[in-house]
């Protein structure tokens, strides 16, 4: 039953991935990418990860999209666009075998996938992916990485303020 | 005739997709900001599996790891937008080929 949910959810989240990358103005590929994490969101849901979900729709739909929308708005992006998206001359052969490569590697993957047989499921428990239980893993099996991520929040911040603020000479 | 959850296949085939989506973008555009939310999308292609396996498994450290995979990429999008503005203030656009200093 849930398959029916889940098929939508990821076409959708396919076709609006496709959308970012093909799309000529770069706000559409910023609509088109904010979609695509309110799918993803909804696939966290379905997967029961409810705080995963939250924090999806909070950090990215809300919080980095934002900043996505300001940069695009702060550059005058009018000049050079009508370039679109035709592959580089100079490495077209590396492109094309590198496009090969993927979409080969795609290939490779699923027949893997669909071929071997898995376990069962482990049984669920009620309290998954609940704020209560991801808490009681982060602060005690994850605290080192909880507090390095600390740290690798304050660099950022101070990087971008350093980075955005002084003309580069 | 439907099975009852979604078996795990079909969210790695999804993660997947995404993944070579999200290299396909890298590889054909030039405009530096789309190929900046082309990594965006390799690194929520690699969230779902992360949950997936989760899911499969009943355990909640996948999670904390897309959490980590989360904080990364707020800090890259930060730090990598506040470059684009500085190269933009040096150089005014946004055509990765245009940006050959360090090319030798």
């Amino acid at each position: 039953m849930e398959l029916l949910i889940f098929y939508p959810l990821a076409g959708l989240c396919v076709a609006l991935a496709l959308g970012v990358i093909f799309n000529n103005s770069p706000v559409g590929s910023a609509i088109a990418l904010i979609g695509m994490m309110l799918c993803l969101s909804g696939i966290f849901v379905l997967q029961q990860a409810h705080f995963i979900a939250i924090l999806q729709i909070i950090i990215y739909a809300g919080a980095i999209m934002v900043l996505f929308m300001f940069v695009i708005m702060l550059l005058n992006l009018k000049q050079g666009e009508t370039a679109g998206w035709v592959a580089r001359e100079k490495n077209l052969l590396l492109s094309i075998l590198t496009g090969l490569l993927a979409v080969g590697i795609l290939y490779k993957i699923a027949q893997v996938l669909f071929s071997g047989n898995m376990d069962a499921p482990a049984s669920l428990a009620d309290s998954f992916g609940t704020v209560a239980v991801i808490g009681e893993t982060l602060f005690t099996d994850f605290v080192l990485p909880f507090e390095v991520a600390s740290i690798l929040l304050l660099a950022a911040m101070i990087g971008a303020v350093v980075l955005a603020k002084n003309k580069l000479d | 005739m439907f099975e009852s959850t979604v078996p795990l296949p079909h969210y790695l085939m999804l993660s997947a997709t995404l993944f070579v989506i999200g290299i396909v973008g890298v590889l054909i555009r030039r405009n530096v900001i789309v190929v900046f939310m082309s990594i965006e999308i390799m690194l929520n292609a690699v969230n779902i599996s992360l949950v997936a396996f989760d899911h499969y498994m009943n355990l909640s450290s996948g999670q904390i790891f897309s959490f980590m995979v989360m904080c990364v990429a707020a800090a890259e999008v930060s730090v990598g937008l506040a470059i684009i503005i500085a190269l933009h203030r040096n150089k005014p656009t946004v055509n990765l080929d245009e940006f050959n200093l360090l090319k030798w």
